[in-house]
């Protein structure tokens, strides 16, 4: 069946919506308001459909699906609790710019209003935390919306966006109309290109940079393969030194010599006293997050700013910026590099070669090192070999929010862009299992690792029953430590050390969980043993729970402490009992 | 350590606010679709933006479009923030900051008009001394029996704030009022 005008039911037209619009994997949970979508989906075999163990852990496959192949996710879920329980997917993905189209099922039109069985105010409830959605109550309006979902979902700031079916809505009959060029919303239309005066001033501003940055983020790998592509080769051009968020690891390979590591919270020292102290910062598809900027006042003082986002809203919202350049970031470096090229300019090399021996002199501080231990496996040396044993394989990586996310972050090297799905804006603990879930999907031959903590991971462990289910090999490597490491590690910072409640008196059994879910558990609680466990876990062609035990008490260094700046990070050999007990003042303490 | 000493606003924003809120009239041209205006008003309430007063009416039938004219306040920062959010909604054709554009054109304001409806009720002198201040300020009585007057006022929102503090010994019972609406002097529109 091709997508001409014909005429077909609500629930069709979601399926031949789904087609039109390159959809081969949807996520979902079935309910009595989508039933007659689902009764297509059972007629029909182009869309596969994953069925999950709870919505959030849906909306998180489909985010993971997104992240890991650039389009778009698709989740389907029932109205009521379906619609509630997908909420915080559809917020993690508005704060991390990932492009999701989450249908929804309603109540029948004559029963919205009348505190019907699972009806909830779908629209409403979603309003904040989605790009755009709809309620659709005419059937001849659904094909429309659907393929206006998914333009909005995936261009300017790709972001999620819910569509509300009315049940009767799903069973009515009307005229599909096929996916056309002419756009629904005149109001949206997003900026791609960057103003090339604005452009042709920044490169002149890098030009005569003594002391330059790039600091990259998840804009460049939104912007696609080729985006990355081109920041490489502006590094190559200019030998900027570069840094990039959380969410934009991969851009840059970290393999790359002009490499800083990550910056912020818990960035590298390197990367953020070269942000302090450089006189030219050019930010690529970052947001200036708080847990990137530290204190704001104190923030980079010296530097003349170039921000370059698809966003208008994200310029001077936080940090005032100079040459503020709005489009998407692969087109824009792509006139970069050209006006780069086409302008001979060259950077002045005495001052670089200047200031690259201060960033070494910055980087032989070695702010990740830690002690090792003979007998007990230190968190940081359980990523070291993770990486030393993965990082030449087709390897994606998931985390899930907490101490492991940051030192996965710090000790895994990514070389390419979408291998690396986290949840940085919302920070939702049980993001990645199912988003690692999700990843399988998308990549069945490939390795996919969700780095895990023993507290995160219990928050969507059900979807353990998915990957069996969908033979999904996904490997959970949780670094058990027992605690909720990062609320302990701020307990520590800046409540005395009264570990209120992120102790987690009653831990499941990893290994015993993982069989019972009918996949494989491994345990290793020595040094000695970790590699042969770590090999075995990669061969496994099962999903796996892998139940590292680490050392308890490890904390999550170096660190900006809340309210400090860039310059003022609190470093691995120096953050003695005492000085984390007193490195946030009173000030700092009410800051998140 | 008590709440009320700590810094208000978002984390990290340390630094003591130096600029000081100023008051401004925004033009939104939106699609008239359902759910328009709570977005809008979600956007203000979700980030903690002031409303002084919004008015809401379909303007452009044939092409479904409505105006929205918000007076808000706040430092020269979040007046920038609130517009690039405002942008940001799907159905927001355009953004208009109506008291910068009075500016440009070398007007100290937009032309902004409201228009009340206050109950005054009352007897004798009092009666008599409503009626009298209401035909200085233009007035009109819409409604009246022995012991009340409805009365209509138009004017910019100085005037009837003035008007409503006159009439309120006067025995005001009741006030109703449209919020601001606003246009730009000379004959340019708002896409110009």
């Amino acid at each position: 069946m091709t997508g001409s005008n014909t005429e077909m039911t609500g629930a069709e037209m979601v399926i031949q919506a789904l087609r039109d619009n390159g959809v081969i994997d949807i996520f979902g949970y079935p309910g009595g308001a989508v039933l007659p979508i689902y009764d297509e989906l059972y007629q029909q075999e182009d869309i596969v459909h994953i069925l999950c163990r709870h919505e959030q852990g849906a909306g998180h496959a489909a985010e993971g699906y997104a992240r890991s192949t650039n389009k778009v996710g698709v989740a389907l879920v029932t109205s009521g609790p379906g619609a509630t329980n997908v909420v915080t997917a559809l917020q993690d993905a508005l704060m991390d710019s990932i492009p999701l189209v989450c249908i929804t099922g309603q109540v029948p039109t004559s029963l919205i209003g009348s505190d019907a069985f699972q009806e909830c105010d779908t629209v409403g409830i979603t309003r904040p935390c989605t790009k755009h959605n709809w309620l659709v109550r005419d059937v001849n309006d659904l094909a429309r919306v659907m393929h206006e979902a998914f333009r909005i979902a995936q261009t300017g700031r790709p972001g999620p966006v819910v569509v509300d079916i009315p049940k009767d809505v799903q069973f009515a009959t009307g005229i599909y109309q096929p996916p056309s060029p002419v756009t629904e919303q005149k109001s949206y239309q997003p900026k791609l290109q960057g103003d090339l005066e604005a452009v042709r001033s920044a490169v002149a501003l890098m030009a005569g940079a003594k002391k330059p940055i790039i600091y990259s983020g998840g804009g460049v790998v939104n912007a696609g393969p080729e985006a990355s592509h081109l920041l490489r080769e502006l590094v190559q051009l200019t030998n900027f030194p570069i840094t990039s968020t959380l969410m934009g690891l991969g851009a840059y390979p970290a393999s790359g010599d002009n490499w800083l590591g990550m910056l912020g919270m818990h960035g590298t020292y390197e990367a953020n006293m070269t942000m302090h102290d450089c006189d030219v910062m050019v930010c690529i598809g970052a947001r200036f997050d708080d847990r990137i900027t530290g204190r704001l006042d104190a923030f980079s003082p010296n530097s003349k700013k170039i921000h370059i986002d698809i966003d208008p809203s994200s310029i001077n919202k936080n940090v005032h910026v100079d040459i503020p350049i709005i489009g998407d970031a692969g087109h824009i470096l792509e006139d970069m590099v050209r006006l780069w090229r086409a302008s001979s300019a060259k950077v002045e090399a005495d001052a670089i070669g200047q200031w690259w021996k201060t960033i070494n002199s910055w980087r032989a501080r070695n702010s990740l090192a830690y002690t090792p231990h003979k007998d007990i496996i230190m968190p940081q040396y359980a990523m070291e070999r993770l990486y030393a044993l993965t990082k030449d394989r087709d390897t994606y990586i998931t985390t899930e929010v907490g101490q492991h996310q940051m030192w996965a972050a710090q000790f895994y090297g990514f070389e390419q862009p979408n291998r690396w799905m986290t949840s940085g804006g919302l920070g939702t603990m049980g993001y990645g299992l199912p988003a690692a879930l999700g990843v399988q999907i998308a990549h069945p031959d490939s390795l996919v690792i969700d780095v895990a903590g023993d507290a995160s991971v219990q928050m969507t462990m059900q979807e353990m029953s998915t990957a069996v289910q969908y033979a999904a090999p996904i490997k959970i490597f949780i670094l058990n430590n027992q605690h909720m490491g990062m609320v302990r590690q701020w307990q520590q910072l800046l409540h005395g050390n009264r570990l209120s409640h992120s102790y987690t008196e009653a831990m499941p059994d990893f290994v015993k969980l993982a069989e019972a879910y009918g996949g494989v558990g491994i345990r290793a609680s020595k040094p000695a043993e970790l590699d042969d466990a770590i090999m075995e876990m990669i061969t496994v062609d099962k999903p796996v729970l892998f139940d590292c035990r680490v050392a308890d008490l490890a904390n999550c260094f170096p660190m900006i402490p809340s309210g400090k700046a860039h310059n003022e990070m609190l470093l691995p050999d120096e953050a003695t009992d005492e000085v984390v007990a007193n490195a946030i003042d009173q000030k700092g303490k009410a800051l998140v | 350590m008590n709440a009320q000493h700590q810094p208000t606003g978002s984390a990290y924003f340390i630094a003591k606010e130096t600029q000081l809120p100023e008051s401004r009239t925004l033009s939104v041209l939106v699609d008239n679709e359902p759910g328009v205006l709570a977005r809008v008003i979600g956007l203000f309430s979700g980030r903690g933006y002031n409303i002084e007063s919004l008015t809401v009416s379909e303007t452009e039938h044939e092409s479904h479009l409505s105006r929205i004219t918000i007076v808000t306040s706040g430092t020269a920062n979040v007046l920038e923030q609130i517009k690039h959010q405002l942008e940001r909604i799907i159905p927001v054709h355009r953004v208009v900051d109506l008291s910068v554009r009075a500016q440009e054109k070398g007007h100290e304001k937009p032309l902004e008009r409201e228009l009340a409806l206050l109950k005054v009720m009352g007897t004798g002198d009092d009666r008599v001394e409503a009626l009298r201040l209401a035909d200085a300020f233009r007035a009109q009585v819409i409604d009246a029996n022995t012991e009340h007057f409805i009365f209509e006022i138009t004017g910019r929102v100085s005037k009837i704030e003035q008007f409503i503090a006159i009439m309120r010994p006067l025995g005001l019972v009741e006030v109703c009022r449209t919020g601001v609406a606003a246009l730009n002097r000379g004959p340019d529109g708002m896409s110009v």
